[in-house]
């Protein structure tokens, strides 16, 4: 499962852009809109965003778009939500980047993706922005680093439902979650330092959404230091539940790995691993496994945990005479079962890890990333083929080539439109029957007359 | 010489054709319904969406994004036959409804009422839901206790307050019709009529009522000239963190399919509906609902599960109202995590209702039979007037 990659290919893979022969720079500059500048792109183009305050939401319906900030004399480009914009950057095309944005005061997300595959989040400042930072969604191969996100009411970080998933570099702080892995299978946590969140680090399956599970997420030479910010999360929400003061969160995700992480000053634990009862009063979801199964738990350094904790936690603690919080704390339930394992656990102040096991993993030097090689699959539409798509999208849902089907054969229409292109693209626009044995065909009025002619065309040139 | 040989072949193919209903009065056709192909004698949607993947081969996502499997593969006929049977109040114990009462096409296959009229036109409590891309779902009913259309359907069929039949009564009925004996044959290789064979053809049918080329669908597949910029902002608006619309009405299908608890009002005067928990027995599913698929959401007013909104504006504002702000009085429910305060502007909620419209689509509605085989008069089959 886990890829050996030498890192220079992975650079290169992510370095070479997209099919790009006529990449071009389109310039933003103050005044102007990125988004008139993303209408304006083609696949390959890269959008230099010069500094400046830009005070829009940004969308990205096309695939292969870079927007890419430029930096001078310290001077950012700044996308301003003043409040009462939505989200600053919402892409659902593949092979996007952003890079080099400072965005602040949206009321949803800095940057989210629906879908998306081969993402790229880098060098993006994100201040005091609602809801989630950097919220990529059923996305698949994404890399997310060097990031500085604070002040978020969630996550900042929250890679949701996706695969194959790089988050390194970045720092996190003064949020309610700093970096949450969440419904994702293949993450990489890396080298993050995640500071005075509620919680730092969280790998979670979340009950009631459709895709269920989490598993092969390695936690490794992360910072995750004091986090015990008061959680300011919005009432209802999934972490606004989270005590505060924990280091990481493992709830309900398998094989998850830890490693070399320094832990600390987080005053409730430094790692809660718990089943899925952790979150109360939420619909309950039949198809979400709820045990955490298992946790590889490898040498990392724990200290000064556990000094205040919350009242549940102290509870647990008493009963083998403690007031403080432990570092390793495996919750009431499966957590505590023999298929989680860890290694010189006599380092660590714990509560419920006499089970588990000794690991047979001593490191995890195996694995180098959990981005695939060479990029994931994806169906890139280029202006070029668009109309190959709409005729395969609308008009072959009825006509096929040699064969009746609930339309005539594109064949029978080849021949009745011979060289005429324009005598389809005006009966389409508003077809009457012709036929007593075929139904009326839909009009296809709202097509413009451009698209209509190309696609007239494309069906007068079909040869099978 | 090569244009006589063009010739020739659309004559061949046009006299390979048959018609339906033409040759004998009763004949099914052996052409698959529009947005489908014939492959080995079984018909398979080709759409937009053939050639995408989704993650985890869960069909939710983002624009383009593959769709969930579909109950597809049946024969041309069978799909034809269910239609028949569809529109029939044969199969209903009274001679007087039939699966088209509750899902008219004239109205997006649903019926306008906040709750459905059972037999002898009572109220019912849920409203009908949509029949469009209704193949595509896992779990059907508001409460979602049934995993598959052959499933389903023998709730209606079968209960005292709708269409009243048994599965004996049911069967004879057929078995009585010559009609009906002569296509079921047509339709299951010869084989004797039975119940399955029912089942089988009105899924059929039911799974071909496919709505996939609308002008959201023209934007999602990169002509974004199709829509206006009011639909484009509702969309971004629909899609945002802040309205969340998306994150349980996911495209393509705008459902992700799942159990949602969002405290939404009864109509004046009626006892909350527990939803899921009156199945379950799970006292955190109370007040849970299927979410519903948002495709053709224009035609099939009044909304929510007991049609408690009569407008698209008034649904969509519910979702800005507040938190559990509609949950009665001494009522615990274990909302949904995205039911939130949004503060959506005025704006923004007619921004919302313009792009929902863009997704109406009722380019493959089915031919709607002028006469059913039972000689009874079809329900629902009056002419489409937008």
């Amino acid at each position: 499962m886990k890829k050996i990659i030498p890192q220079g290919l992975l650079w290169l893979s992510l370095i070479l852009p997209a099919p790009s022969l006529m990449a071009a720079d389109i310039l933003v500059k103050d005044g102007e809109s990125i988004q008139g500048a993303v209408n304006k792109a083609s696949t390959g183009d890269v959008i230099l965003v010069h500094p400046g305050t830009y005070k829009e939401s940004v969308y990205v319906d096309k695939d292969g778009i870079t927007i890419r900030g430029v930096v001078i004399d310290g001077e950012w480009p700044v996308m301003e939500g003043e409040g009462v914009r939505n989200d600053a950057i919402l892409y659902s095309g593949n092979d996007f980047t952003v890079e080099w944005l400072t965005i602040t005061h949206y009321k949803g997300n800095a940057i989210m993706g629906q879908a998306g595959n081969n993402f790229v989040i880098r060098y993006n400042r994100v201040i005091d922005t609602g809801v989630y930072g950097i919220f990529p969604q059923f996305g698949k191969n994404g890399l997310i680093e060097y990031n500085v996100l604070s002040g978020i009411e969630d996550a900042a970080i929250y890679v949701g439902m996706c695969d194959n998933v790089d988050v390194r570099h970045n720092e996190v702080f003064d949020n309610v979650a700093g970096i949450e892995i969440e419904n994702t299978r293949h993450a990489l946590v890396e080298n993050n330092y995640a500071h005075d969140n509620t919680a730092g680090l969280l790998v979670f399956i979340t009950p009631g959404l459709p895709i269920k599970t989490t598993y092969d997420v390695v936690l490794r030479n992360n910072f995750v230091v004091n986090n015990n910010t008061a959680n300011f999360g919005a009432p209802g929400s999934i972490v606004s539940k989270v005590p505060a003061g924990i280091g990481i969160v493992v709830m309900a995700a398998d094989d998850v790995i830890v490693e070399g992480n320094i832990i600390s000053g987080n005053k409730t634990a430094g790692m809660v691993v718990t089943d899925l009862a952790f979150i109360t009063d939420i619909s309950s979801d039949p198809d979400s496994e709820p045990n955490p199964d298992r946790m590889v738990f490898l040498d990392n350094l724990m200290f000064d945990n556990g000094a205040d904790p919350v009242a549940d936690v102290k509870a647990l603690m008493l009963t083998q005479f403690s007031r403080s919080g432990p570092d390793i704390l495996a919750n009431l339930g499966s957590a505590q079962e023999p298929d989680n394992c860890i290694i010189n656990r006599e380092r660590y102040t714990s509560f419920g890890i006499k089970k588990w096991s000794e690991c047979e993993r001593k490191d995890t030097k195996d694995i180098v990333s959990m981005l695939i090689p060479g990029g994931a699959p994806s169906e890139v539409v280029t202006t070029e083929g668009r109309t190959k798509l709409l005729y395969q999208g609308i008009c072959a849902g009825c006509h096929a080539y040699n064969l009746r089907m609930i339309g005539p054969p594109t064949l029978t229409v080849q021949a009745l439109y011979l060289n005429d292109p324009q005598g389809i693209a005006d009966y389409i626009a508003a077809p009457h029957k012709v036929r007593t044995d075929y139904p009326t065909m839909p009009p296809q009025g709202h097509l413009s007359p451009e698209l209509r002619r190309d696609v007239a065309e494309y069906m007068l040139s079909v040869t099978k | 010489m090569r244009g006589r040989m063009r010739l020739l072949i659309i004559w061949l193919c046009g006299a390979s054709a048959s018609v339906p209903l033409a040759a004998s009065e009763w004949t099914l056709s052996d052409v698959c319904p529009a947005g489908f192909h014939q492959r080995n004698d079984a018909c398979y949607l080709q759409s937009f969406y053939n050639d995408y993947g989704s993650l985890q081969e869960s069909g939710v996502g983002g624009l383009k994004t593959g769709l969930p499997p579909l109950r597809e593969g049946f024969s041309a006929q069978q799909i034809d036959l269910g239609r028949l049977l569809f529109f029939d109040p044969l199969l209903s114990v009274d001679g007087d409804m039939a699966c088209s009462s509750c899902h008219q096409p004239a109205r997006g296959f649903s019926d306008g009422l906040a709750g459905s009229a059972g037999r002898h036109g009572q109220a019912m409590t849920r409203s009908a839901p949509t029949l469009w891309n209704v193949g595509f779902l896992r779990e059907l009913f508001w409460d979602a206790r049934a995993s598959s259309l052959e499933e389903q359907m023998q709730g209606p069929l079968f209960a005292q307050e709708e269409m009243a039949n048994t599965p004996a009564q049911l069967l004879k009925s057929l078995q009585d019709n010559a009609n009906y004996r002569e296509l079921f044959k047509q339709a299951f290789n010869g084989e004797p009529l039975r119940l399955e064979q029912v089942y089988t053809a009105l899924t059929a049918f039911q799974s071909s009522l496919v709505s996939l080329s609308s002008r959201y669908d023209l934007y999602a597949n990169g002509f974004h000239e199709v829509l206006t910029q009011p639909e484009i902002d509702g969309m971004n608006v629909f899609r945002s963190f802040v309205a969340r619309c998306a994150e349980c009405h996911t495209p393509p299908l705008f459902t992700n399919q799942q159990i949602a608890v969002i405290g939404s009002p009864e109509p004046d005067g009626v006892a909350l509906d527990i939803g899921v928990a009156a199945i379950t027995g799970d006292e955190s599913q109370r007040g849970g609902f299927r979410v519903p698929t948002l495709r053709n959401i224009e035609l099939t007013a009044p909304y929510m599960h007991s049609g408690r909104f009569n407008t698209l504006r008034d649904a969509v504002a519910f979702y800005t109202g507040g938190r559990g702000h509609a949950v009665p009085k001494g009522e615990h429910l274990s909302l949904h995590w995205h039911i939130w305060e949004p503060n959506l502007a005025d704006h923004e909620l007619d921004l919302l209702v313009a792009f929902l419209k863009t997704l109406t689509d009722q380019s493959f509605m089915p031919v709607l039979p002028q006469k059913v085989p039972s000689g009874l008069a079809p329900v629902a089959t009056q002419i489409l007037t937008h």
